[in-house]
């Protein structure tokens, strides 16, 4: 088996190169970021809510105790056959109650336990719905923030045709530089990270606005207060 | 008059109104005159280099501001009835001359240089008052004037201030003409094309005059009108002020 | 197109024009990201803070490139991400074909890339039997139809739904024709829903390389750029090396600036942090990630003090939307993979003045592109540096191709331009003998083109010299 292409000529070639090149001298000049705003909680929610949903995220605000409900009903309505979770992942347990309450009318409940190579057809294919936690988010933006983890993949959040993400809203910031500062992101990064928005979207053809294009087709953010 | 306001101001005619517009010249002079300056015009000017210095011949160029630089050589505001020279002098004479022997010169020469209309305006807070018969004007600003200079707001100030002049505004008001200088000629066809829509976009006002403070756009389009056979009117905005109100 | 001789930009421009549609098309689109990205920018202060921002974050970057691009290597590899360096599109290609074969990969699934297209990638896979699927809607859509993108941001901006409803139907296969965009994208979900999920290898760009934590980030709206680099089991990642910033507090202010300039939003669908490849215990994302850092001429761009600032570049697209002559030609016409304003300095930097050199003259310098750039590069400034290297008087061109222009009769006419400007006497008799042509100029040269679309301009009688001397102005 060969090695991949490893040429340290060439990277020896281009550092030398940019070290010769006098970008050292490079003037930086002083220049402050605008202001940021700092917002109450109710408001983070009222300006994360009115982002989110103008690119046609729903969004529904519920008492903390009262999401597995909201859950539960939007599934019934819905009509969900399969809905992946992960269930030791903060919310599944929850999860795991609600539907032992009464799993009456209810989609199945999938558990992300396999490793994606034996599961990759199920979660292309069968899977309605996936419910996942989300990390914050983000009010001047407009986004959910989320750090997949073993229990809660990545797939989760981009696969399945719709996506339920369950936001605690002490958990949402001013801004991305507050969120990155209060949690100390510097100090480390997960594997992936992610800012959601919204349904996956595109304007390519003739700036014609559709959704659900390559990732969910709906995005559900369950905001627990 | 004020005793904060300079008794003389020197007054750069700029080779293409020199040369095409020199009774746009002797209005912007009047108009000056009006307000109890002494315009002085030194003989010995002539270009301010853009048009060198926007082909790639940066060393001619240099040689022509130089020239400029000495013949201005009094402390007077110089007053210029185009953003696109005014532009060159003040923001581009500078780097010019950097790290040589003329560098304090150009500096200096570059504070000194005012556009017309912002001349007119924010220091001479000039009024006029209009004595023409009801017209619908439509204003084209220059590409410098509006960029580099930001003093197109003076112009239409001056427009607004005459009461029998309707102002309807370009859709496109600050796409470029196509002028560009030498870029009418290296790459005629993309400049043909530009000039064509703005052209367009000025018969669809209904205005009968078209006004700009660049003898380059003024030239570009009013050339492009005529061919075209319309019957609007292209006047640079001095002369148009001047002939309204005579100065009053 | 022979890669010894000069492309022939006045043949595309002169198509470009004469196409209706395509001008209508671009017009329209440029009309529509023009206004949103106004609308998403509403402060007008609050955004010349944040171009200043912007500027000063790459410029810090700039200052520290190899050293952040050094720290970028630590901690990718620290990370488990394999640090790969080209330096030109050959060396890049063939990293990218060695990771393939070792991963007996034949298909690879890609996220939208300029990078990639500089690389002239999927032609280079091709001909070793590779087939590179564009995941892109936009790149879909001209892949299928043999195109290249003609836009950095919307690739095929240039196409109606017409003709993607044709272009589906011949040549997707069982495709009905449907002009409803709905149904095209529908279609375009389908057909790649399999090709992700099934492909081995996935490639995608980088918006921003981070160097404090070793992060790769990347920007979409669609998901595809996240089923590439999540889906495959090995992900490749490609970049120029000017991408390196040096924090991730840089990063919020950047990614308004691109997200706002770029398609008018306050941020995209997804912004994609990728740090490292699936770790133990982690059921999915690729099990490898290599990072291959392009240099192709931008270290030599990066030698000059002035022409630096062409690394600034994020990408965004929007000097395309506002440039006055984009808009009449499309990206096409440009025939390099950059069009529009950065396209016309990052291509002769590039390629050489002497091949591509031609394309600083596509400019009236109107100075909208320099208005708008989220991190203030001075696109004109750098368009008349080109001009004075293609001339190259002072002896002193870095670009290669420097002085390719020089010619006799050009630098006669300047230098008569420059004596009659600093001679009086002679400025005057030239404008008396014109005055005195009236409108009989000889419709030569120059004199010749402007004519064929407008009168000539009429010399006065008396210049204004004269009318001054006339009218007794002082004259000191």
């Amino acid at each position: 088996m060969n090695k991949p292409t490893y040429n340290p000529t060439a990277r020896e070639r281009i550092l030398s190169r940019l070290h010769a090149s006098g970008t050292r001298q490079t003037a930086v000049p002083d220049a402050p970021l605008p202001q940021e705003p700092r917002l109450e909680r109710d408001e983070k929610i009222e300006r994360l809510t009115a982002l989110m949903t103008a690119v046609r995220t729903e969004i529904h605000v519920v008492e903390a105790d009262a999401w597995p409900k909201k859950l539960v009903e939007l599934a019934r309505e819905r009509g969900w056959k399969r809905l992946l979770y992960g269930p030791k992942s903060p919310i599944g347990p929850e999860i795991q109650a609600a539907w032992s309450a009464d799993a009456k009318g209810l989609p199945e409940r999938v558990p992300y336990l396999q490793a994606v190579k034996t599961f990759k057809k199920d979660l292309f294919e069968t899977i309605d719905v996936a419910v996942t936690s989300a990390r914050g988010a983000v009010a001047d933006t407009g986004a959910v923030v989320l750090w997949p983890t073993p229990d809660e993949p990545r797939l989760m959040s981009l696969v399945p045709p719709v996506h339920v993400a369950v936001l605690d809203a002490d958990t949402i910031y001013d801004s991305m530089t507050a969120m990155m500062t209060a949690e100390n992101w510097a100090a480390g990064m997960p594997t992936n990270a992610l800012l959601i928005s919204g349904p996956s979207k595109t304007a390519d053809i003739e700036f014609t606005l559709v959704f659900g294009v390559h990732g969910p087709k709906e995005l559900i953010i369950i905001i627990r207060k | 008059m004020s005793p904060d306001l300079p008794g003389s101001v020197y007054f750069f005619g700029t080779c293409l109104m020199d040369a095409v517009y020199p009774d746009a010249g002797m209005a912007a002079i009047r108009l000056l005159q009006s307000r109890g300056l002494d315009v002085i015009f030194p003989p010995d000017q002539s270009c301010c280099g853009q048009p060198a210095y926007n082909s790639g011949f940066i060393e001619e160029a240099r040689a022509v501001a130089r020239k400029q630089i000495q013949v201005f050589s009094q402390p007077y505001p110089i007053v210029v009835p185009s953003g696109s020279c005014a532009g060159m002098m003040k923001h581009h004479y500078p780097g010019l001359f950097a790290g040589r022997k003329e560098e304090a010169a150009a500096r200096r020469f570059a504070g000194r240089v005012y556009e017309l209309f912002e001349y007119l305006v924010k220091v001479l807070n000039a009024t006029f008052e209009d004595r023409g018969d009801p017209v619908t004007v439509t204003w084209h600003s220059s590409c410098h004037a509006l960029r580099e200079m930001n003093v197109v707001q003076y112009a239409k100030a001056l427009i607004r201030q005459l009461k029998n002049v309707t102002l309807v505004e370009l859709l496109r008001e600050t796409e470029c003409c196509g002028f560009g200088g030498t870029f009418a000629v290296k790459q005629p066809a993309i400049s043909a094309a530009m000039v064509k829509d703005k052209v367009e976009d000025i018969r669809q006002t209904g205005a009968s005059t078209l006004l700009a403070g660049d003898c380059g756009c003024l030239m570009n389009i009013t050339g492009a009108m005529a061919h075209e056979g319309m019957a609007i009117d292209g006047k640079h905005l001095a002369e148009f002020l001047w002939e309204r109100t005579n100065g009053r | 197109m022979d890669a010894k001789t000069r492309f022939d930009f006045k043949s595309n421009i002169d198509a470009a024009l004469k196409d209706q549609q395509l001008r209508r098309n671009l017009r329209n689109a440029m009309d529509i990201l023009v206004d949103k990205r106004q609308a998403v920018f509403p402060d007008s202060d609050e955004l010349e803070q944040l171009r200043a921002a912007g500027n000063a974050i790459k410029r810090r970057a700039l200052k520290q490139l190899p050293r952040l691009l050094e720290q970028l290597e630590v901690k990718c590899s620290q990370n488990g991400i394999q640090v790969h360096w080209a330096e030109d599109t050959t060396q890049a290609n063939g990293i990218v074909l060695d990771l393939m074969h070792r991963h007996h990969a034949t298909a690879v699934v890609k996220g939208k890339s300029m990078v990639s297209e500089e690389m002239h990638l999927n032609h280079f896979l091709e001909e070793k039997g590779i087939e590179a699927v564009e995941t892109d809607l936009g790149e879909f859509i001209i892949q299928l139809n043999h195109e290249t993108p003609s836009h950095i941001i919307v690739p095929a901006i240039h196409k109606n739904k017409d003709e993607v409803a044709a272009i589906f139907h011949e040549k997707l296969a069982d495709t009905p024709y449907t002009e409803d965009v709905e149904e095209l994208t529908a279609i375009a979900r389908q057909a790649l829903r399999k090709r992700f999920a099934g492909t081995t290898v996935g490639l995608s760009g980088v918006n921003f390389a981070i160097a404090e934590t070793g992060t790769l980030l990347l920007v979409e709206n669609e998901g595809n750029g996240r089923m590439c680099t999540t889906a495959p089991d090995v992900h490749i990642a490609v970049m120029g090396l000017e991408k390196v910033v040096e924090k991730l507090s840089d990063v919020p202010p950047l990614l308004r600036l691109l997200t706002g300039s770029a398609t008018g939003q306050i941020v995209t669908t997804y912004v994609n942090m990728i740090t490292s490849p699936r770790k133990k215990g982690e059921k999915d994302g690729p099990k490898e990630v290599h990072l291959v850092i392009l240099d192709n001429g931008r270290s030599r761009i990066l030698a000059d003090p002035q022409l630096r600032q062409t690394l600034l570049c994020i990408r965004c697209g929007t000097c395309l939307n506002h440039c006055p002559v984009y808009v009449r030609i499309g990206g096409h016409a440009y025939g390099h993979v950059y069009p529009g304003p950065i396209g016309k300095i990052l291509t002769p930097q590039m390629e050489g003045l002497e091949r591509t050199g031609v394309l600083v003259t596509a400019s009236s310098l109107c100075g909208a592109c320099g208005e708008v750039c989220p991190v203030k590069i001075p696109i004109p400034d750098l368009i008349r540096r080109l001009r004075n290297e293609s001339y190259d008087q002072e002896k002193a061109a870095v670009v290669p191709g420097g002085g390719y222009k020089k010619n006799l009769a050009e630098t006669m006419v300047w230098k008569g331009w420059e004596l009659a400007n600093r001679l009086p006497v002679l400025n005057e008799m030239g404008t008396r003998m014109a005055g005195a042509m009236g409108k009989h100029l000889p419709k030569v040269g120059p004199l010749k083109q402007w004519t064929s679309v407008r009168t000539a301009p009429r010399v006065a009688r008396s210049s204004l010299h004269g009318r001054v001397r006339k009218e007794g102005v002082s004259h000191e």
